[in-house]
């Protein structure tokens, strides 16, 4: 039965993706439109960001999220923020995390809510002021929002 | 509101150490519907923030994507002895606070 239940989840799930494609032009439009209201307009790399989190998510309420930077965490380099973000939620920005050298270590465990099945993001600021980004595609099988949790 | 901290009681100079914090709070996303079907309103732990003797070694600023019962992971690097102040509000106003003492030896 949860075997059956897997392969219809990601049956939808890849159907989902077939259809998305037409729509990808106008997201990729909008991710930059909600990117560079935290940048300001600054370039943001790829790399440097771990993000955990399960592929498949059985709770949307609650997913557990990882997201782990490649720095050094010293005065002269570390990470200033970590913002979350869920660009299929009604409210995009999840959290704003803020970090310095006395973090030690660059990572932050949380539980977020998903109201769909997406690709979660970190957008992170170094201290040199330089944006990273990485990102996790998530399918929730139980969506937050929509089922009055 | 009821929380839980998770600071260790020992640690050497240099180390770096896992701080975590719970806190029991619906987190109302503000779309939700009560029995009559009003919206119940929106009301989040929006900030939080961790002092270590004093000084800001983490903030969280937070929304409605967060899940109820907030639990957040993060880390500090142990200096000196002192006391971790975890301090937080919701968009009702209403605020918490959890401390904690570390006892730094020599590393």
């Amino acid at each position: 039965m949860a075997t059956r239940r897997r392969f219809l989840v990601t049956l939808s799930a890849l159907a989902g993706i077939t259809l998305a494609g037409g729509a990808r032009a106008q997201a990729s439009a909008e991710r930059e439109t909600l990117l560079r209201q935290i940048t300001g307009g600054a370039a943001v790399r790829s790399g440097r960001v771990t993000f955990d989190t399960p592929e498949l998510a059985d709770n949307g309420h609650a997913v557990p999220v990882r997201i782990a930077v490649d720095s050094p965490m010293t005065v002269a380099d570390h990470v200033r923020s970590i913002t979350v973000i869920a660009e299929r939620n009604p409210r995009p920005i999840v959290a704003k995390f803020t970090l310095g050298a006395y973090s030690g270590r660059a990572q932050v465990v949380t539980r977020i809510r998903l109201a769909d099945n997406q690709e979660v993001l970190a957008l992170v600021q170094m201290s040199d002021g330089s944006y990273w980004m990485g990102g996790a595609r998530v399918v929730v099988t139980e969506l937050a929002c929509l089922e009055g949790g | 509101m009821l929380a839980r901290i998770e600071v260790p009681r020992q640690a050497r100079r240099g180390d770096i150490i896992l701080l975590r914090i719970a806190i029991r709070h619906p987190m109302e996303t503000g779309y939700r519907p009560d029995n009559f079907g009003r919206r119940i309103p929106k009301n989040v732990i929006n900030n939080l923030v961790c002092r270590y003797n004093g000084v800001e070694i983490f903030r969280a600023e937070m929304g409605s994507g967060m899940a109820a019962n907030p639990l957040l992971q993060f880390h500090a690097v142990a200096e000196a002895s002192g006391e971790f102040v975890f301090e937080w509000v919701d968009d009702s106003g209403q605020r918490g606070t959890e401390r904690a003492m570390l006892e730094v030896q020599p590393g």
